[in-house]
């Protein structure tokens, strides 16, 4: 069977390509293919996972050799499949995932004219990612990268006759592209370096490499991963890719993509193990953004930015454990998992709910909600529970590990990693309880559209009601995950011994402070967060126009300035780079060409006089240079 | 510079008396204003240049000299030049701008850069041709000529075979129409003159005056009224300014130009009928 | 008496030969012209000779007449040909060169 995984890939693929080649011919039924397509990839998985779980866990890395792909010379690269346990599990993710929102976006999409095309692409993504997750080399790996990449700016842009939208496609592409470069010079040193891109060769190579030649390999990869996870400080394009669909940003920019980044830290574990400062920036990086993004989230009335600062942060918490060390591999992937399935239930629920209020995402106008949206109501709270880490949820298992591992180390770093990791799970409480009470509970902010109160009622005019069964059921399969989840992959050893062939057996190391007390800390700094909240929001009426606020307020709510600083950064020098270099092109280039071709012009102008038709003329020119000849060789002889 | 040896001062008078005619001789090709002078000029020269070979103990090429020079080539410019005629190319009017003041600084500066090699060249002593000469000159030229230098002198023979050729084809001219007779010479004048070109004088051009006491080929013929008729003098004459005015002919010419002539009593006309035909044939 | 005599009445002869070619505007003068450098050539080569105390300069002057003859052959019924065509032997009349 996983000589088979192969299939796992081409399913999906084929169902894109199929989909988009026959075109309007397949619309009646490609939404119900491409959900075929999704999950028969999963049974595929599910079959390839259950063959490799048979196997001892020393034999569990399996290279699929597929074909010669790059067989160029000295660069010779193999396009193959690397089955372990970490691609499984990424495979599981995507595939359970990324087919209970296939089925989600049936009802989601049932009024939109290019469903078909949408499912085409939601395909498309699922083959790239599983592509980048199977690869057995960072080339393949990379195709994969731009895979997703590209899936995901067509599906921020799905609705490009918005221009908002496409400008916001573009942004998250050309920020992409930021990160891609990184990946690319890495690989490019990989080659140098090493001779050889592919993971077996890398890992069998890496302890021969020199400290700088690592260190600069794994801040290029980490440069890559930033910009595929919205890491500080390429974060910018996160929050404006919610323009795409709500299932396409619970697929790509929570669950899935926007975690192959940690991935990336994970798998190139031998490079960053043999730099240990790119592992502290790595770690620094989280760290920061785990902080940013929760502050950006709080910021945010948007229901859907805010989730998508809460995945920043989230993220955040991931990329700090992966650059904590092997300690924390296992920890990053299980937590990435976990919030796979509770992100991807928020952003669901936040999808019901603004198809029951018009696709408002005004968190401001909604409130209330309990009441006509139970069963949204009920799955959004237990992912809220579940994000925010109370016990047994699963975000407390996987979190609460992160946490501990952050703890763990000498000097600063612990305290400093700690620290963040600490008030990070207390904005979390804070900024996830005031998005699940301005939406659910407090008084509605809104006017039922049966109503009889005057036209000058400031507040909107909707109808909300729950959404249909099958857009309900995924995220009920998604809310049970988030309870049983953590429990369930952390039983025995769980997702830490699974994970163990790949991240390697790390040592159990005990943090700075005793475990109890962290844990007790957490939960009362999650319990602070909730209780603020409620103070705010939960009890009080929230006005529905947002207040001017602190200036840390106005800053999140504009991203802490991302785009100012990047427009300030990169776009305005490099639009005068670009006019200075088209001026040097006109006047200096073109001007050289124009100017010799004038000059010829010119002085055959002036020397075309010589040629005036007279023999005399030519005469006398033979007869002058006959002159200066003799003249310079007499003088020469002299 | 290093005196020769070789040579006496009969040689050196010989040079000094020749040398200098040649210069003024050949300075008859820049300032004559008519070609046969500047012909006649060269002549002098080559025949001078005989001298100084035979001078040079070359006496072989003085010969050659007066033989291939002045009575081949130059007689075959003299030929050319009668047959091309005189023209207006012959002014000495300057048409390229500058030319002149041009043509001038060349030949200082050719003047001065073959002073200068000729002056600083360090010239061995004359060994002299009395060896060489032993056999006689011409004998000695034909044992170079015809053994060293054999076939170049084959080459030349070609080269002139096909110059000979060359000359004939060139000014060989195909007849390509038929012959035009009176008749048809008469017509084409008279379509020309319909159509505004060619002479605007439909009759045959005045003879010239034809009158005793001159071979008169220079006088023009005089009108009814006594007026000189321009075009009745030849076109070659005209050019040259050899055309004479009435005025300057001696005799009765004079006098009809001048109105003093009084007709003599007309000889009785002895053909009534044939004069009366020519009248005819005038109207 | 010296070489030098005959070379520096060669130099005057070949720089009048040259200034008539530039000069004049008759092509038979300015063919004449040419006969009078290649003369010069002769004289200098002739006395050459004798300096050397060889007769190779004279060969050579030999063929130069030889081959000026030819030349004048073919220059002069051009020359001729030329009048036929256009009635003049101006050399600036066929300023066919120019285009």
């Amino acid at each position: 069977m996983i000589d088979l995984a192969w299939l796992v890939v081409a399913i999906p693929l084929a169902s894109s390509a199929l989909l988009l080649l026959l075109g309007r011919r397949s619309d009646a039924w490609g939404h119900l293919f491409a959900t075929a397509a999704a999950v028969a990839a999963f049974v595929v998985g599910l079959l390839v996972v259950g063959e490799v779980l048979g196997q001892s866990p020393e034999e569990r890395i399996n290279d699929v050799h597929l074909f010669s792909w790059i067989p160029a010379g000295e660069l010779s690269i193999d396009a193959g499949l690397r089955v372990d346990p970490l691609s499984l599990t990424f495979v599981m993710l995507i595939t359970f995932v990324g087919s209970l929102i296939h089925v989600y976006s049936i009802g989601y999409m049932t009024h939109d004219p290019a469903r078909r095309r949408f499912f085409a692409y939601l395909n498309l993504f699922v083959a790239a990612m599983l592509v980048l997750v199977l690869a057995d080399s960072y080339a393949l790996l990379f195709v994969g990268w731009e895979g997703v990449g590209l899936a995901s700016y067509l599906l921020i842009g799905f609705w490009n006759y918005n221009t908002e939208y496409a400008v916001a496609a573009k942004k998250a592409f050309v920020m992409n592209r930021v990160g891609d470069m990184g990946l690319i010079v890495a690989m490019g040193l990989m080659f140098a370096s090493l001779g050889t891109v592919s993971f077996s060769g890398v890992d069998a190579a890496a302890n021969g490499l020199s400290t700088p030649m690592a260190t600069a390999i794994g801040l290029l990869l980490l440069l890559g991963a930033c910009g595929k996870s919205a890491q500080f400080p390429l974060q910018a394009w996160l929050g404006d890719a919610m323009a795409g669909p709500t299932p396409v940003s619970a697929l790509i920019h929570a669950a899935t993509m926007v975690t192959a980044g940690v991935y990336l830290i994970v798998r190139a574990d031998s490079i960053f193990s043999a730099a240990p400062t790119a592992q502290l920036v790595t770690a620094c990086v989280g760290a920061f953004t785990l902080l940013l993004g929760a502050a950006i989230a709080c910021g945010k009335d948007d229901i859907k930015k805010s989730l998508a600062g809460s995945t920043m942060s989230q993220i955040g918490y991931m990329v700090l454990a992966a650059g904590l060390g092997p300690i924390g591999y296992a920890y990053a992937i299980f937590h990435l998992v976990t919030h796979g399935f509770f992100k991807a239930g928020l952003f669901l629920g936040a999808g019901s709910v603004m198809h029951a209020n018009g696709d408002s995402t005004d968190m401001r106008t909604y409130g209330g909600l309990r009441k006509v949206m139970l069963v949204t109501w009920a799955t959004f709270a237990v992912c809220w529970l579940a994000i925010i880490g109370v016990p047994p949820f699963a975000g407390f298992y996987s979190k609460d590990k992160i946490i501990e591992t952050a703890f763990v180390g000498e000097g600063w770093q612990p305290w400093v990693f700690g620290g963040a990791a600490l008030v990070g799970a207390a904005v979390t409480a804070f900024y996830m309880s005031r998005m699940f009470f301005m939406t659910f509970h407090g008084k509605a902010r809104w006017v039922d559209e049966a109503s009889k109160l005057g036209a000058d009622d400031p507040r909107p005019r909707r109808h909300p009601h729950e959404s249909p069964l099958v857009m309900t059921l995924p995220v009920v399969v998604l809310a049970i995950g988030a309870v049983s989840l953590g429990f369930l992959l952390s039983l025995g050893d769980g997702i830490t011994g699974w994970l163990e062939p790949v991240t390697g057996h790390a040592e159990h190391h005990e943090p700075v402070l005793p475990v109890p007390v962290i844990i007790t800390a957490t939960l009362v700094l999650v319990a602070a967060g909730v209780a603020l909240a409620w103070r705010q929001y939960g009890m009080n009426s929230v006005p529905l126009t947002a207040p001017t606020g602190s200036a840390l307020t106005r800053a999140a709510r504009r991203d802490f300035f991302a785009d100012d600083v990047n427009e300030a950064l990169a776009m305005r020098p490099g639009q005068h780079l670009t006019r200075t270099l088209v001026y040097a092109d006109t006047a200096v280039l073109d001007g050289a060409v124009t100017g010799a071709a004038a000059g010829t012009v010119a002085s055959g102008r002036v020397l075309r006089k010589l040629q005036n038709g007279y023999v005399r003329s030519y005469a006398a020119m033979i007869l002058a240079g006959v002159v200066i000849a003799g003249a310079v060789l007499h003088l020469v002889r002299l | 510079m290093t005196e020769s040896v070789v040579g006496s001062g009969g040689e050196l008078v010989l040079f000094w008396i020749i040398g200098p005619l040649m210069v003024v001789a050949a300075l008859a090709l820049l300032f004559a204003r008519k070609p046969v002078h500047a012909a006649v000029g060269l002549i002098f020269v080559m025949i001078g240049m005989a001298f100084l070979y035979t001078a040079l103990e070359a006496p072989f090429l003085g010969v050659a000299q007066v033989v291939v020079y002045t009575g081949a080539i130059m007689i075959l410019f003299v030929f050319v030049l009668m047959l091309v005629g005189v023209d207006a190319a012959d002014s000495v009017a300057e048409t390229i701008k500058g030319q002149r003041w041009i043509a001038v600084a060349l030949g200082a500066g050719l003047v001065a850069v073959l002073a200068g090699v000729v002056l600083t060249a360090n010239l061995p002593p004359a060994a002299g041709l009395e060896e060489a000469n032993t056999m006689t000159n011409p004998v000695g030229v034909a044992y170079e000529i015809f053994g060293s230098t054999v076939f170049a002198l084959e080459l030349v023979g070609v080269l002139l075979i096909t110059a000979a050729l060359g000359a004939i084809t060139l000014t060989h001219k195909e007849r390509l129409s038929a012959i035009r007779d009176q008749k048809a010479t008469v017509r084409l004048r008279q379509r020309a003159y319909a159509r505004g070109e060619g002479s605007q004088v439909l009759t045959p051009a005045p003879a010239p005056g034809v009158y005793a006491l001159h071979n008169a080929a220079d006088v023009p013929a005089l009108d009814p009224e006594g007026n000189p008729i321009d075009i009745s003098v030849p076109r070659v004459l005209r050019i040259r300014g050899q055309e004479l005015a009435p005025a300057d002919v001696d005799g009765h010419v004079a006098q009809i130009a001048s109105g003093t002539f009084v007709q003599p009593v007309a000889p009785p006309v002895t053909d009534v009928r044939e004069s009366h035909e020519n009248e005819g044939g005038e109207r | 008496m010296s070489l030098m005599h005959y070379l520096v009445l060669s130099g005057i002869l070949f720089t009048i030969g040259a200034v008539t070619v530039l000069v004049r505007r008759n092509a038979i003068l300015a063919f004449m012209g040419v006969e009078l450098m290649l003369n010069s050539c002769n004289l200098a080569l002739v006395a050459f000779s004798r300096v050397h105390g060889t007769l190779t300069g004279q060969v050579m002057a030999f063929y130069v007449m030889v081959v000026a003859a030819a030349e004048v052959v073919v220059g002069l019924a051009i020359i001729v040909s030329i009048y036929r065509a256009r009635r003049t032997v101006s050399v600036d009349e066929p300023s066919l060169l120019r285009n």
